[in-house]
């Protein structure tokens, strides 16, 4: 089911709806992060409040929200209290482009790749400003790490989205999970060298381990965020768990079926199958962000220029043979 | 002297520290940016300066042997063991019971495992990773936990006395030492799995801080700074104190020079730390480990240095006496105080992120440094 | 060019290890203790801060001589006695321990000659001010007793008695003053 033309009243109770989601999800993530974190080095991570600690995340949050906001006395103060702002709101309307099911989805755009990839480039803005209105070292460190590695890899991640672009032909979301259907694009060859690259990629895209190189806690105190306290803080928190919750959904979307189980297309009507295949799709999207917790918990970090090293000099290369490589056998084969 | 900042020059001078995570404690490094690059790096010392020089002339000797466990918290044992060596060699009509040399030994060894379990996960936390430390502390807290049984604490030992050591050990604590030889040699592999192959950590610490021989000669690096250079010079075979030579373990050294080397030099102490500790097991003598006649006060005259391995490189005592119980000059040759001073020199030129490889390297305890 | 493409091999075998370490450790139980639910058994041996013994007569066994206090480098303890018209024997009227001064070396055990002395087991030291840690070990005694289910009995001192357990403190250097 597609709206043509854009209902605002849905729009704005989608919106809410989608607010409401990312504040539940990053409150879950965080909760999974820890104890996934634990039980990797063998702690037993929150259990105290709550049933198996899950609403430590919620005190958490209070606690940020109770405290009080501290603005260095040098800072750009406005731009510093828009940063965290405008690092939350971006994915959030990005992720209203996500086809969730066939029909859990606010707005099908013809143009969702576009429209979500360049809602996620503001996050460099974001931690840019926020590094540069601090008026400190570490996080102006940080802001300018952040933009020198954005350069490198989203040219790799966007070349990998391209290949699956080039290979259903579409640039709308939910046409592109149509389209793969129960063969999901990650079976093919070129399909799985792009997923592995914009996995990568992703992961840069989130400033998670081991490319947290703007927030690189043991050089940069805590990077572009240094001066940030309280809520300021919380919302940067909750835009990097809602950016890791986007760039799994895109990678969902794109190279593993979409709400398709394997090699199954779910076409049912109705509410049930519809509930199903919006399970199936957050079953894959939660299934990479553990993936992505795990390796986080796993490895030490990058060095900068070796982030930079990969993209150039790995990502980019392989990525761009891969794009032509997909594109000859469309031409040759056919699709 | 802290340099100024050349104003012609458009450098960014960045505090690193006193509070910083991975300055290990309150160092304070200045550092003369451009951009990402160092240009100089300026360590600034004496933020947790105690007096411990100090003290140790107004205090007799015993009195002062709980001050040194407090230098370096990583490995307590082997600053007291300095401490009472060196005591003990202006006593000369004492002798010092086997099985205490042997007791001595043994707790010292294992506090350098101990030891150098936390610089592995305090390093790897330098590089980012956070997982290590928990799974290195996992057998830290086994050596501690022997350790606590026979010393009665955790950290600040205060084993060893003048003439012996403090406790005696029973059958079932040798057997316990046994059985963390086995458990240490079988999660090694697992350390070396889970890090040493990691691409990620290789790219990190190889070719980084390339210290030449040279440079760790003219500089008085010694421990794994300089057997990572391919010196193997180590106090224990060097200047053999104690039952050390009649013990067999290897120097190992590691020709890389660089932090990976430092890194294996480490890994590869650990094993022969275990060999140590076995064959000092199995060798173990009965007797008492307490000297007949110890003097109930000390004075002593006279002047002596002793130098000890400790789990960081050389560490001496200098005490002279001039008949009174404690003693007129006291001075402690630290290993970290010489590791850090090559810093400078060294990181002329590297990133930042290499600066903290760098640190981390070197296994800094800064209230040694400090004193 | 191999190079290039057995690097990228090696590297990516490499990280897969690690996280197959990882998921190894974290299938495996935790190996925590739930601190305050849960404590792990301390060893007899640890050297708390010192505490006075308490014999099964009831009593302590410290003769006042002063070598703990002389002993101690960071003049933690303190020493109270009186010496009653007529007695041989000096009486302990107070015994204080500056926690916050001691840095638990033991010197003041073993120098003790009647090892009246002894390290307490007690480690769950908390306070909300630096005063909490002066202790009173002589009351701290009695309350020792008073669990133990024996009645602090301070012996009566026979004045004929022709042994003098101050002749054990005589290796001193110098007599105690209180």
């Amino acid at each position: 089911m597609q709206i043509q033309s854009p209902n605002i009243l849905l729009i704005v109770v989608a919106a809410v709806v989608m607010v409401l989601y990312v504040f539940t999800n990053s409150a879950v993530l965080v909760w999974v992060e820890r104890k996934v974190s634990a039980h990797i080095q063998r702690r037993p991570g929150p259990f105290e409040v709550g049933p198996f600690g899950l609403l430590q995340t919620a005190i958490d949050g209070l606690k940020l929200m109770a405290k009080q906001l501290i603005i260095p006395a040098k800072a750009d103060k406005r731009i510093f209290m828009l940063a965290p702002v405008l690092s939350f709101v971006p994915p959030i309307a990005a992720l209203l482009t996500v086809p969730f099911g066939k029909v859990v989805q606010v707005q099908n755009l013809d143009i969702g790749i576009l429209f979500i990839l360049s809602l996620a480039a503001l996050n460099v803005l974001a931690i840019l400003i926020a590094g540069w209105s601090s008026a400190n070292k570490y996080s102006l460190f940080g802001a300018v790490r952040s933009v020198a590695q954005n350069i490198a890899y989203e040219i790799p991640l966007l070349l990998s989205l391209l290949t699956a672009v080039l290979w259903m032909g579409t640039l709308n979301l939910g046409e592109l999970v149509d389209a793969q259907g129960g063969f999901w694009f990650v079976f093919t060859p070129f399909g799985f060298i792009a997923f592995v690259i914009y996995f990568v990629t992703g992961m840069a895209e989130t400033n998670r381990a081991p490319f947290d190189l703007p927030e690189a806690e043991s050089e940069l105190t805590a990077g572009f965020h240094t001066e940030y306290s309280g809520m300021g803080f919380g919302l940067f928190f909750l835009g990097e768990y809602t950016n890791m919750i986007l760039v799994s959904a895109i990678a969902t979307s794109l190279f593993l079926g979409g709400y398709n189980l394997p090699f199954i297309t779910l076409n049912g009507e109705g509410i049930l199958w519809e509930l199903i295949r919006v399970l199936i799709f957050l079953a894959k999207a939660y299934f990479l962000i553990f993936v992505m917790i795990w390796m986080r918990w796993t490895f030490p970090r990058v060095r900068f220029d070796q982030l930079l090293n990969l993209c150039w000099k790995v990502l980019i290369p392989f990525s761009l043979v891969n794009l032509a490589a997909a594109a000859i056998w469309i031409k040759a084969v056919g699709g | 002297m802290i340099q100024k900042p050349d104003p012609t020059q458009e450098t960014l001078v960045l505090n690193m520290g006193p509070q910083h995570p991975s300055t290990h404690g309150v160092l304070r490094v200045v550092l003369h940016c451009d951009g990402e690059y160092v240009l100089d790096a300026e360590p600034v010392i004496g933020y947790g300066h105690r007096m411990h020089e100090l003290i140790g002339e107004v205090r007799d000797h015993r009195g002062f042997y709980a001050n040194v466990g407090r230098m370096d918290y990583g490995g307590a044992l082997s600053f007291g063991h300095g401490h009472i060596l060196a005591v003990e060699r202006m006593l000369p009509d004492l002798e010092v019971p086997e099985r205490a040399e042997y007791l001595r030994v043994i707790t010292t060894e294992l506090n350098r495992v101990a030891s150098h379990l936390l610089w592995f996960g305090a390093f790897l936390l330098d590089l980012g990773a956070f997982t290590p430390i928990l799974y290195s502390f996992d057998d830290r807290e086994a050596i501690l936990d022997l350790l606590e049984h026979v010393t009665g604490a955790r950290l600040t030992f205060s084993y060893m006395r003048v003439g012996g050591v403090a406790a005696d050990v029973d059958k079932d604590w040798c057997d316990g030492v046994i059985a963390f030889v086995k458990r240490m040699r079988e999660r090694v592999p697992m350390y070396h799995k889970l890090v040493t192959g990691n691409i990620i950590f290789r790219k990190r610490v190889e070719d980084v801080g390339h210290i030449t021989r040279d440079m760790a000669l003219k500089y008085g690096c010694t421990g794994p700074v300089i057997r990572g250079s391919g010196i193997p010079y180590d106090v224990r075979r060097s200047e053999p104190y104690s039952i050390y030579p009649e013990l067999d373990f290897e120097i190992p050294t590691s020709e890389r020079c660089d932090c990976m080397g430092r890194y294996n030099v480490r890994w590869e102490e650990i094993e022969q730390s275990l060999r140590i500790i076995e064959q000092a097991i199995t060798k173990l003598p009965e007797g008492p480990v307490m000297a007949d006649k110890v003097p109930k006060v000390i004075k002593a005259k006279g002047e002596v240095y002793q130098a000890v391995e400790a789990a960081r490189g050389s560490l001496g005592y200098y005490i002279a006496c001039d008949g009174t119980t404690s003693p007129y000059r006291m001075k402690i040759r630290v290993p970290s105080y010489s590791n850090l001073s090559i810093l400078k020199e060294l990181t002329r030129g590297i990133l930042l992120s290499d600066l903290v490889a760098v640190m981390g390297s070197f296994d800094l305890v800064i209230p040694e440094i400090d004193r | 060019m191999l190079n290039y493409f057995k690097e990228i091999f090696v590297g990516i075998k490499s990280l897969l290890i690690g996280m197959k370490v990882t998921a190894f450790y974290g299938t495996k139980k935790t190996i925590t203790a739930h601190y305050p639910f849960e404590k792990i058994p301390i060893t007899p041996n640890f050297r708390g801060h010192i505490d006075l013994v308490v014999t099964k007569k009831g009593y302590h066994k410290c003769i006042s001589c002063g070598m703990c206090e002389r002993a101690c480098p960071s003049g933690c303890i303190t020493i109270e006695a009186v010496k009653p018209e007529g007695a041989k024997k000096k009486k302990l009227t107070g015994y204080t321990l500056d926690f916050t001064k001691c840095s638990l070396c033991g010197n003041c055990v073993e120098t003790c000659p009647t090892s009246a002395i002894k390290y307490s087991n007690d480690y769950y030291l908390v306070g909300t001010s630096r005063h909490d840690f002066h202790f009173d070990l002589l009351a701290r005694a009695m309350k020792a007793a008073e669990e133990m289910g024996i009645e602090w009995t301070e012996p009566v001192e026979k004045p004929k008695e022709p042994t003098e357990p101050q002749a054990e403190g005589g290796e001193s250097p110098a007599p105690a003053g209180a």
